[in-house]
């Protein structure tokens, strides 16, 4: 680099640029979360099975296979619009495909990708399926592209 | 090694190039479960050997970036480690943590483990990345305090370079960032959004600046070229890696929840976050060719340019490719994530702290200028090896990720593939990542065996002054 662009000036360009990112990341982050998000993200539903719903999430590690809103494992299908993919967005029909689908896991077909057997109770089942049908309604700029996740 | 106390960075490198060992055989477990779903089912289940798998690469990074700090701090302060023993046992504090959360992870399931470690009543576990148990974290935590207080007190005793300052600066960062992994709120958006103040803040952050001071510290010691210089290309390498990388978290925000204007900030700031990667390839090219010693240890230069090739292609390249947001509409969550991270982090953050080990190690076990030709010859091929290896790793997730998005993302719904069948499409290009992966576990094998070869380098194969040939 050119003698005339000294160390101090590289430092100050470090500081001054840093600073003033940091600044505008954390005005940024402020809009975001008091202005927009409430209006996105559905706050007012989340109900406590919602709440409940996503301990049981984090608890059996789902994240280790699956996608949530396409962040997690890439083993296992999308589960931000499973409501949609599998009970149709109806309430009912998904608490009893997911009442169906946990109990029967594993399938135990031979070489086939295995989902273990978590031993939920129906109360456990019924608040994940809260929690996947509140997540589902997310305002999430359209993704994914299609029902498949 | 001009301080006794820099020897405590020994038993940091040793204890987490074991762990890397760890992560690679889990690594080849994952690998063959993608193809063979029910290999070693239920024993280790996917989502157990993935948790194993991520959670030893950051706690060996982890471990590495302790060792090259307690390396080169005190040498750079040009003073004695502030306290040895304080490093000693946090050292044992974090081997001993770590090893058994792993064991946590493999022998009791993921619930049962929520369990008895009380998650009810601090609850942050479950989260990709941040699986580690609330008792876990709050040791790591405590041992990043006890580790700064270390690092604060020799770097302040003694002269303040740019190299200590960045470093410092990066740890700091490191560990304030580390406090978002305890906000866990029920509402996901909120947790989405502040679970990237720890993973993108890091990576794409703070992590930066830990890499450029090591890869500095590495330059002045085996290119002889003046401090100056060097510090003065950390400074705007850093000053980029902010610029670009702190707006550059939008590109997380796009599908998570956050408004759109994020898809605009998102896409314009981390097309820049190439530049501070490519910068350190002309930083560490330039610094080389313009060398005014030839030092002997040949096997840390390869390193050197290798970090830094690799990191700006894994980062930055394989970044940019998927990064903007009308592209990132259909790669997002696919394969090509996973090539993208597979690459970025071994370029970036494995290959910086090999590189670093293969400076410090042959210097702390008495050879100071570095290990016998066998030995480096040996280690180089562990580096061809390992880095090609990965190459063909991101290559194949690549292709995987290509024609995922084509079947499964592009087409309209009802025409799309699901999922799983998609999944049996592709599984050709994961058998073939899993060749790659063993090539790989066979570079590590190579690699480790050059420490187990005797004899050192000597002064006389280093020529002084302007390089005889090609200089």
């Amino acid at each position: 680099m050119a003698e005339r662009f000294t160390k101090s000036m590289a430092r100050n360009i470090y500081l001054g640029g840093s600073a003033f990112f940091v600044l505008l990341f954390l005005a940024l982050t402020f809009d975001t979360q008091s202005r927009a998000m409430p209006e996105r993200d559905n706050r007012d539903q989340i109900t406590e099975q919602v709440v409940r719903g996503k301990h049981v999430w984090e608890e059996n590690n789902c994240i280790g296979c699956h996608t949530l809103m396409g962040e997690g494992a890439y083993f296992a299908p999308e589960l931000a619009n499973v409501f949609d993919r599998r009970g149709a967005g109806d309430s009912e029909v998904f608490k009893s495909f997911m009442n169906a689908w946990m109990n029967a896991m594993p399938t135990n077909v031979p070489g086939r990708r295995q989902m273990p057997q978590f031993n939920l109770t129906d109360q456990e089942i019924e608040d994940l399926a809260e929690f996947l049908e509140w997540t589902s309604k997310i305002d999430d700029n359209n993704w994914p592209p299609n029902i498949e996740g | 090694m001009r301080y006794e106390s820099q020897r405590v960075a020994m038993p940091y490198f040793i204890f987490a190039l074991i762990l890397f060992a760890g992560q690679i055989v889990f690594g080849l477990v994952l690998g063959l479960q993608y193809v063979v779903g029910d290999f070693l089912f239920p024993e280790i289940p996917f989502n157990v050997a993935r948790m194993v798998h991520t959670n030893l690469l950051i706690v060996w990074l982890l471990f590495g970036f302790m060792g090259a700090t307690y390396y080169l701090v005190p040498e750079e302060a040009q003073t004695e480690l502030y306290s040895p023993l304080l490093a000693w046992i946090l050292f044992w504090v974090f081997a001993v943590a770590g090893t058994l959360t792993i064991l946590g992870y493999l022998l009791v399931d993921y619930a049962t483990l929520a369990d008895v470690t009380m998650n009810k009543l601090l609850p942050t576990m479950g989260r990709e990345f941040l699986e580690q148990p609330t008792i876990t974290k709050i040791g790591i935590a405590i041992v990043a305090v006890g580790f700064l207080f270390n690092i604060l007190m020799t770097a302040l005793k003694g002269r303040k370079t740019v190299v200590n300052i960045v470093l410092v600066t990066g740890l700091v960062g490191l560990a304030a960032l580390w406090l978002f992994s305890f906000y866990n709120p029920s509402n996901l958006t909120l947790d989405k959004y502040f679970w990237w103040f720890v993973v993108h803040l890091w990576v794409e952050g703070v992590w930066e600046l830990i890499m450029g001071a090591i890869l500095a510290y590495v330059l002045i010691k085996i290119t002889g070229v003046d401090r100056e210089v060097i510090e003065k290309w950390l400074y705007v390498i850093i000053a980029m890696a902010l610029i670009s990388g702190i707006i550059g978290t939008g590109h997380h925000f796009f599908w998570i929840g956050p408004p759109e204007y994020w898809l605009w900030l998102g896409s314009v700031f981390s097309a820049i976050e190439p530049l501070p990667f490519f910068m350190m390839v002309l930083f560490a090219f330039n610094m080389i060719n313009r060398r005014r010693r030839n030092h002997p240890n040949k096997a840390a230069m390869l390193w050197a340019m290798g970090t830094a090739v690799m990191a700006f292609l894994g980062a930055g390249v394989w970044g940019f490719l998927h990064t903007l947001a009308p592209v990132n509409y259909y790669t997002h969550g696919s394969q090509i994530t996973a090539a993208h991270g597979h690459m970025a982090f071994y370029g970036a953050y494995v290959m910086i702290v090999l590189t670093i080990i293969s400076y410090a190690m042959p210097i702390m076990r008495g050879r100071p200028y570095g290990n016998s030709n066998t030995a480096q010859v040996l280690e180089m091929w562990g580096f061809w090896l390992m880095t090609i290896s990965m190459v063909f790793i991101t290559l194949f997730l690549t292709g995987a990720g290509i024609l995922q998005v084509w079947l499964q993302r592009i087409p309209e719904s009802g025409q799309a593939l699901s999922f799983m069948a998609t999944q049996d499409n592709i599984s050709l290009f994961y058998w073939m990542r899993l060749v790659a992966g063993c090539f790989f576990l066979g570079g590590l094998a190579v690699y480790f065996s050059s420490f187990f070869i005797k004899g050192q380098a000597s002064p006389a194969e280093e020529v002084r002054g302007p390089a005889t040939e090609d200089a």
